[in-house]
C-alpha cells in the first residue's frame, strides 16, 4: 500500500522559474529529484523528501519551496499525525523504527524554564570585554585536599595530582564515530577544538591515522564494540572515555550498517568491509560496578596512570546512584547525556521514551555527589540538548564542569536536523562515509564554522558569567542560587535544587 | 568595670561553676527582652529561617554593604573598645542600623584555656536543647547570661549565654579527634540540628558580641566598656535584602578565627555547597559565613599557610599563574583545582583574625576598600582612612592591599606588619 | 617508593641479564605491572612470576617484546591489550584472559574464566581446558590480521557471539579426570565475521549462522592448530587420530545480520 496522499512534506516547483538544469536531482540524495526527458519536466516524489533542504539551497532560480503537506490526517492530540505516521510506514516493513539525531518530544527542555540571576547594585557586573573573565576548566580527578612539603626552604606540593586535561572553554566536542560521520567532519571538529584550546571527542570507531597528529586536542573513546582499540589508539587522546550508554539509546548497543563500512573504516574499526559494526548492548567485560573498576584500571594500566579516564552514561532514573558507584570505581570525570541526545540511528521508540532530560539527572547526580562529600573529587561533563551558551551556563550552575556538544556543531557543519543520518545518505555530506558525499563539506569551511560557535558561545558565557558578577567557571560551577524557575512544579524544584523565580 | 573583676558575681546561684548536675540547673529560664506572648515580625522571620531550610535545602543569602574596622596591640596589652567604637561609627554611613558586632581577642584572662560559647537562643527549647548536648559532651567550668542592658534598638534582643568549657575527656579519647575538632563538630551540630540556637563563637579567650542595631546600641546593649581585648574587629552592616537578624551580624567565628567581611559574594552558593561538603553547616544566611569556614578548612584542618589560603581565596588569574615558573605554576594550578569552589568571586573586603595575628584582604579585582594603618604598638585596619586617623592622627605608616594582596599583622615573634602577596611577603 | 631496590636485597628480584625471576607475593598488581614496565625498558626479555595470586592485567602496558612466565592464578584481565608479549601461565586464568589483545601468545596451562579473547584482535590463545562463557566474542579481523584462540576442552554459551572475524576452535578433548560439558548454547550469535570449528559436539546454534561439515581446506588448517597446542602442552596424542573426528564449522550466514531489523 502506497503511502503517499499524507507524504509530511511536499516539493513546490515553480515551473516558470525552474530552467531544468538538474542542480535539484543532483543534490538530492534520497531520490526525490528525476528528469524525465520525454516530458522536458523535473517530477518530484514528494513522500521521499525529509526536508533536508539541500535543494533549496542549490536551486539556482529559487523555483523550489519545501512545505508542510497541507493533506495531513485528521488532527487529533492523541493520534497525531506523526504517530499515524509511523504506525503505518510499520504495517508496511516489518520493522523497528530507526531514525537519526535526537528525542524532540515535548516538554522535556527545561532549559526555557530556568532563569539566570544578574547584579544590580549590591554587587558589580563585570564587563567581559574589557576585564578577565575565566572560562578555563580543569576536568580530572582532583584529591580532597593540597598536602605540602617544605623543600628547599619554601612549599612544594607533597605528592603528584592525578592527571587531567585543561579547555579554555567548557565546551567539549561531543563523541562521534568514523563511520557515523566522514573523516573530514572528525578532521573539522578536531581542528577546531586545537583552534578553541578544547577538546573533540573521536567516539568509538577508533581514530584514523590521519588524525593521530591532533591527538593532543582529542579523547578517545572505548565503547562495547572496541573498534580500533590498541594500545597505540588509548595513548593516541589526552583522555580515554568508557562509553556505557548515550542518552540517545540507553540500554542498547549500535550498530553501523554495513553500507556504511568502507575499505577505510574496515582498517580503522578492524572489522570486514561491508559488515555491520555492531556494538553489543553491554561491555561484556562489564556486567557490574566492580567489573567497571576493573575496566578503568585497565585504561589506566594501558595509559600508565598518564590520562583521566571518563565514564558515559545516558541519564537514567537512576543515574545518581550509578553516577556515584563510577566515582567510586575510579573514574576521573563523569559523562552524563540525556535524553536529547543525538545520535546517527536509534530505534525511535527508545531514543524517544527511554532516560530523562539532563537538567534533571545533573542536578540529581550533583547532589549525591555532594552529600557523599565526593562531588570535587570527580569532573562531570553534561550533554544532550545544548543549544546555546545560556544552556551552556545554567548546565554548570546545576553542577557540570563542561558540557558536550554533538548537535549543535552539526549544525554549524551545515546539518539541517532532517533526522536521515542512519540512510548513510547526508545530502550534506556530514552522515555519510560516501567518498562523492563526503565532498560536499568543505574542511577548511566546516573547521572555521565549528571554531566559530564555540567562539560565539564563549563570549556568551563570558558576558552572561560578567553581568552575574562571576569571573571564573570555578563560581559558577553548582552555584545554584543563580537560577530560578518558571513554571515548574514543586516537585521538579525540588529535583533542579533551586527556587521559583520571585522567591 | 573590668569584667573579670564581676568574675565571683557571676558564680553565683543562678549561674553553675564545674557542677556537671541537672542540666536545667544550668541557668535560670532566658530571661531575655525577647519574652513576650506574641512574636515580633522579626522574630517570626527568624524562626522560619531554620524550618524553610530543613524543608527545601536551598540556603538563603543575604547580601550587605557594611563598614570595618579592627585594631590590634601588637604587645598584647589589652584596651577597651572604646576607640575601635569611636572609629567604626564614624563611618556610619557606611552602615544602616540593621546589624552591628564585635570580636574581643584577650578578652577572659581568667579562661584562658577554656573554650568560650557564645550562644544565642530565640527560646528557652533551645537553650535546654543545647545545655543538654554541653553537659554531655563537655566538662563546663561556667555557664551564665552574657550581662546586657536595655539600649536602644536592641528592644527586641534574644537571650545570650556564655559558657567556659573543656572537652569531655572520654569523649575526645573516644572520638580520636582533636579538641578543636571536637569542638567544631558540636558547634555545627548545634548550629545545624537545634532550632533557635547559634552559636555565635567558640574560641579561646575570644568572644563575638553582635546583634541588630548600631554599634553603638550593641556596645552598651552588651556592656562592652566592660571589657578589655589585645584586638578588637568591628564591623557595621547595610543589609539590602533580608531582614536584619541577630545572627546575620558580622563578624563571623569559629573557634578563635574570626571574620568580618564587606561585600557580596557572588560565589557564595559554590562556597556553600563545597563546605557542606567537608560538613560545615551555614545557617547564618550571610554569604560571609563561609569566609569563616573556608579559612577554617584550609588553615587548621589542612594546614595551608596562609599565604596560599589567600591564593585561594582571592585566586591569581589563570595568566599569572601560566607564566610563573615551574614550581609555583604546579602549586598554583593545585590549589586552585582542589580548591577552586573555596575562590571567593565578587567584591569583598575582609579582616580575618586569629589570635596573635590580623589580616586585611581584598579581591583580586579589588572592588571594595581596605586601608591598614600603623602607629608604635597599634595596627589598625579600616574601609576607610578618616576613621583611622579619627583615632590616631598620625600614623608611621599607612598600607593600602591592592588586589589579591593582603596586609597581615602578627604579635608573635617576629613581630611584624607585612603586605603578603601570592608566594611573597614585604615588611612594612 | 622504589618497588624494585627493595624487592632485590630480599632475594624477592633477580635480574640477570634479559632473565629475571620475581617473587610477586602480596605485591598490587599497580606496583607488579609498573615493576615490569620498567624492567622491560631496561632490557629484560624473559620474566618469570612465581607466587602470583589475583594480580590483574599481567602484561598490560609493556613497550617491548617480553615473555612471561606465571606460576599461581593471574588476576582477571591477563593480557588485556597486549601487543607482541607471549604470556605463559601454569594454572587457570581468570576472566577476561586476553581482553582486546592486539598481538602475542597466551598459553594457559589449565583452564580460563569467562569473556577469554574478548574484542581480541591479533595473536592466539591456547587453552589447555576448558573456558568459560563467552569465549572470543567480538573478535576482529583486518587484512593479515587474523586473532585465534584453541581451546582444549569445551566452552561455554555465547561463544563467539558478534564474532567479526578470526578463529575460534574448541577440540572437546574430555579427559577422565576431567568431564567437561561440551554443549554451549547460542553459537555464534549475531556473527558476521570469522569462523568456529568444533569437535565432539552438539551445535545449539545462534540466529544467522551456517553450521556444516569441514572441507580439506578447514581440515588442514585444523591440522596445523592442533599440532600447536599438542606442542604446547606436551600432549602425547596422535594428530591423526584426534583429526579425522568429526568437526564441524560455524560460520556467518550473513555479513548484515542486522539489515532489515530497522527500517
Amino acid at each position: 500500500m502506497r503511502n503517499r496522499a499524507a507524504s509530511t512534506y511536499i516539493v513546490l516547483r515553480k515551473e516558470d522559474k525552474c530552467t531544468k538544469c538538474r542542480a535539484c536531482v543532483e543534490q538530492c540524495t534520497y531520490g526525490v529529484h528525476s528528469y524525465n526527458p520525454a516530458k522536458n519536466v523535473i517530477e518530484s516524489k514528494s513522500w521521499l523528501c525529509s526536508n533536508c533542504l539541500r535543494c533549496v539551497e542549490f536551486c539556482p532560480t529559487g523555483a523550489l519551496t519545501i512545505t508542510r503537506n497541507p493533506n495531513s490526517y485528521r488532527m487529533g492530540h492523541h493520534w497525531n499525525h506523526e504517530a499515524i505516521m509511523d504506525v503505518k510506514r510499520q504495517a508496511e516493513t516489518g520493522s523497528a523504527l530507526l531514525e537519526g539525531m535526537g528525542c524532540d518530544g515535548p516538554n522535556l527542555t527545561y532549559w526555557d524554564r530556568l532563569l539566570l540571576n544578574a547584579c544590580q547594585v549590591t554587587n558589580p557586573p563585570i564587563d567581559p570585554i574589557r576585564e578577565p573573565i575565566e572560562t578555563r576548566v580543569i576536568l580530572g580527578r582532583r584529591p580532597p585536599r593540597v598536602e605540602l612539603k617544605p623543600e628547599n626552604r619554601r612549599l612544594m606540593l607533597k605528592n603528584e595530582l592525578a592527571p587531567y586535561i585543561c579547555a579554555e572553554t567548557p565546551i567539549l566536542l561531543a563523541a562521534m564515530s568514523y563511520g557515523a560521520v566522514n573523516l573530514r567532519v572528525q578532521e573539522a571538529m578536531a581542528r577546531a577544538a586545537i583552534e578553541c584550546g578544547t577538546y573533540f571527542n573521536c567516539g568509538e570507531g577508533g581514530l584514523h591515522p590521519e588524525l593521530r597528529r591532533y591527538g593532543s586536542h582529542i579523547i578517545v573513546q572505548v565503547a562495547s564494540g572496541r573498534f580500533g582499540v590498541d594500545i597505540e589508539y588509548l595513548n593516541s587522546g589526552v583522555a580515554v572515555e568508557i562509553k556505557i550508554g548515550q542518552g540517545a539509546k540507553p540500554g542498547i548497543g549500535g550498530h553501523l550498517p554495513g553500507e556504511k563500512v568502507t575499505e577505510d573504516i574496515a582498517m580503522v574499526r578492524m572489522i570486514p568491509k561491508g559488515t555491520d559494526a555492531l556494538s553489543p548492548a553491554p561491555h561484556h567485560d562489564v556486567y557490574s560496578i566492580e567489573d567497571l573498576r576493573q575496566l578503568i584500571y585497565a585504561l589506566k594500566e594501558a595509559t600508565e596512570y598518564k590520562k583521566p579516564v571518563a565514564v558515559k552514561i545516558a541519564a537514567v532514573h537512576n543515574a545518581a546512584a550509578i553516577a556515584s558507584g563510577i566515582a567510586r570505581a575510579g573514574a576521573d570525570i563523569i559523562v552524563l547525556d540525556g535524553v536529547r541526545g543525538s545520535t546517527g540511528a536509534a530505534p525511535k521508540a527508545i531514543r524517544d521514551n527511554m532516560g530523562i532530560p539532563i537538567e534533571l539527572a545533573l542536578a540529581a547526580v550533583d547532589r549525591r555527589l555532594r552529600e557523599e562529600g565526593i562531588r570535587s573529587e570527580v569532573s562531570i561533563i553534561a550533554s544532550g540538548g545544548i543549544r546555546s551558551g545560556a544552556d551552556v551556563v545554567k548546565a554548570i550552575a546545576l553542577g557540570a564542569d563542561a558540557v558536550y556538544i554533538g548537535t549543535a556543531a552539526l549544525i554549524a557543519l551545515g546539518c539541517t536536523l532532517c533526522k536521515m543520518c542512519y540512510t548513510g545518505r547526508c545530502a550534506w555530506g556530514i552522515a555519510t562515509t560516501d567518498a562523492e558525499l563526503s565532498k560536499r563539506l568543505n574542511l577548511e569551511e566546516g573547521c572555521r564554522r565549528v571554531a566559530n560557535l564555540i567562539k560565539a558561545w564563549t563570549m556568551e558565557i563570558k558576558e552572561m558569567m560578567g553581568a552575574m558578577g562571576i569571573d571564573t567557571i570555578e563560581a559558577l560551577r553548582g552555584n545554584r542560587e543563580l537560577l530560578r524557575g518558571v513554571g515548574l512544579t514543586e516537585g521538579e524544584l525540588r529535583v533542579l535544587g533551586i527556587k521559583v523565580a520571585g522567591e | 568595670m573590668d569584667w573579670a573583676s564581676r568574675k565571683n558575681k557571676f558564680s553565683s546561684s543562678n549561674t553553675l561553676a564545674r557542677q556537671p548536675a541537672n542540666p536545667q540547673k544550668i541557668g535560670t529560664q532566658c530571661r531575655g527582652h525577647h519574652r513576650r506572648t506574641r512574636r515580633s515580625p522579626d522574630e517570626i522571620t527568624m524562626f522560619q529561617h531554620k524550618d524553610q531550610r530543613t524543608a527545601s535545602r536551598i540556603c538563603e543569602k543575604s547580601i550587605s554593604s557594611c563598614a570595618l574596622f579592627g585594631l590590634i596591640n601588637l604587645e598584647r596589652r589589652r584596651v577597651t573598645c572604646n576607640e575601635a567604637l569611636r572609629a567604626i561609627s564614624c563611618m556610619s554611613e557606611r552602615g544602616n542600623g540593621l546589624g552591628a558586632g564585635f570580636a574581643g581577642y584577650g578578652i577572659y584572662p581568667h579562661f584562658t584555656d577554656a573554650y568560650a560559647l557564645h550562644v544565642m537562643y530565640l527560646d528557652d527549647k533551645a537553650k535546654r536543647k543545647v545545655e543538654k548536648v554541653l553537659m554531655r559532651d563537655f566538662q563546663v567550668l561556667l555557664g551564665e547570661e552574657i550581662p546586657t542592658r536595655r539600649a536602644r534598638s536592641t528592644l527586641h534582643a534574644p537571650a545570650f549565654w556564655r559558657y567556659f568549657l573543656e572537652p569531655a575527656r572520654s569523649k575526645l579519647q573516644e572520638e580520636e579527634a582533636s579538641p578543636d575538632e571536637y569542638v567544631v563538630s558540636r558547634v555545627m551540630k548545634i548550629n545545624g540540628e537545634v532550632e533557635g540556637a547559634y552559636i555565635l563563637s567558640s574560641g579561646k579567650d575570644v568572644g563575638v558580641f553582635k546583634g541588630v542595631g548600631f554599634p553603638r546600641d550593641l556596645a552598651e546593649f552588651f556592656r562592652l566598656e566592660e571589657y578589655r581585648g589585645y584586638m578588637w574587629i568591628c564591623h557595621a552592616r547595610f543589609p539590602t535584602n533580608t531582614v536584619g537578624w541577630w545572627g546575620g551580624a558580622h563578624p563571623f567565628n569559629l573557634l578563635d578565627l574570626s571574620v568580618a567581611h564587606n561585600g557580596e559574594l557572588s560565589s557564595y552558593d559554590v562556597n556553600r555547597r563545597y563546605l557542606e561538603m567537608w560538613g560545615y553547616k551555614c545557617v547564618m544566611h550571610t554569604d560571609s559565613e563561609v569566609i569563616s569556614y573556608a579559612l577554617d578548612l584550609l588553615l587548621r584542618r589542612h594546614a595551608i599557610p596562609m599565604d596560599l589560603a589567600l591564593a585561594v581565596l582571592a585566586p591569581p588569574y589563570w595568566d599569572e599563574i601560566d607564566s610563573m615558573k615551574c614550581e609555583d605554576r604546579d602549586l598554583l594550578t593545585a590549589l586552585r583545582r582542589v580548591y577552586g569552589e573555596l575562590a571567593m568571586i565578587g567584591p569583598f573586603s575582609i579582616i580575618a583574625a586569629r589570635h596573635g595575628e590580623m589580616i586585611g584582604f581584598v579581591d583580586r579585582k579589588k572592588l571594595r576598600p581596605l586601608v591598614g594603618g600603623v602607629r608604635g604598638e597599634f595596627f589598625y585596619l579600616s574601609s576607610e582612612e578618616s576613621a583611622i586617623r579619627l583615632i590616631s592622627p598620625t600614623l608611621d605608616n599607612v598600607v593600602r592591599p591592592r588586589a589579591g594582596e593582603a596586609v597581615i599583622a602578627r604579635c608573635e615573634a617576629p613581630r611584624a606588619v607585612a603586605m603578603l602577596s601570592t608566594l611573597n611577603q614585604k615588611e612594612v | 617508593m622504589d618497588l624494585r631496590e627493595s624487592l632485590e636485597p630480599r632475594g624477592r628480584l633477580q635480574v640477570d641479564g634479559n632473565v629475571a625471576l620475581l617473587d610477586a607475593t602480596g605485591l598490587h598488581y599497580r606496583e607488579l605491572n609498573a615493576l615490569m614496565r620498567r624492567l622491560s625498558a631496561e632490557g629484560v626479555e624473559n620474566v618469570e612470576l612465581h607466587n602470583v595470586n589475583g594480580q590483574r592485567y599481567i602484561g598490560t602496558g609493556l613497550k617491548r617484546p617480553m615473555n612471561i612466565i606465571v606460576r599461581g592464578t593471574p588476576g582477571n584481565d591477563l593480557g588485556m591489550f597486549i601487543n607482541g608479549q607471549r604470556i605463559f601461565v601454569y594454572g587457570n586464568a581468570q576472566d577476561g584472559c586476553g581482553n582486546t589483545m592486539n598481538d602475542g601468545l597466551i598459553v594457559v596451562h589449565g583452564s580460563v574464566g569467562d569473556v577469554a579473547g574478548y574484542a581480541m584482535r591479533g595473536g592466539r590463545i591456547f587453552v589447555r581446558d576448558d573456558a568459560g562463557f563467552r569465549l572470543g566474542i567480538h573478535m576482529k579481523e583486518y587484512g593479515g590480521k587474523k586473532p585465534i584462540i584453541v581451546v582444549g576442552g569445551g566452552a561455554g554459551d555465547f561463544l563467539g557471539e558478534y564474532m567479526a572475524g578470526g578463529l575460534i576452535l574448541v577440540l572437546g578433548l574430555k579427559e577422565e579426570k576431567n568431564e567437561c560439558v561440551h554443549s554451549p548454547k547460542f553459537v555464534g550469535v549475531g556473527m558476521h565475521g570469522g569462523v568456529i570449528y568444533m569437535r565432539g559436539c552438539t551445535i545449539h546454534a545462534g540466529k544467522n549462522v551456517l553450521v556444516e561439515g569441514v572441507e580439506d581446506e578447514d581440515l588442514k588448517l585444523i591440522r596445523s592448530l592442533v599440532e600447536d597446542y599438542f606442542n604446547h602442552f606436551n600432549l602425547d596424542l596422535r594428530v591423526n587420530d584426534f583429526i579425522s573426528d568429526e568437526f564441524v564449522k560455524v560460520t556467518p550466514s550473513t555479513s548484515r545480520p542486522y539489515m532489515g531489523l530497522y527500517r
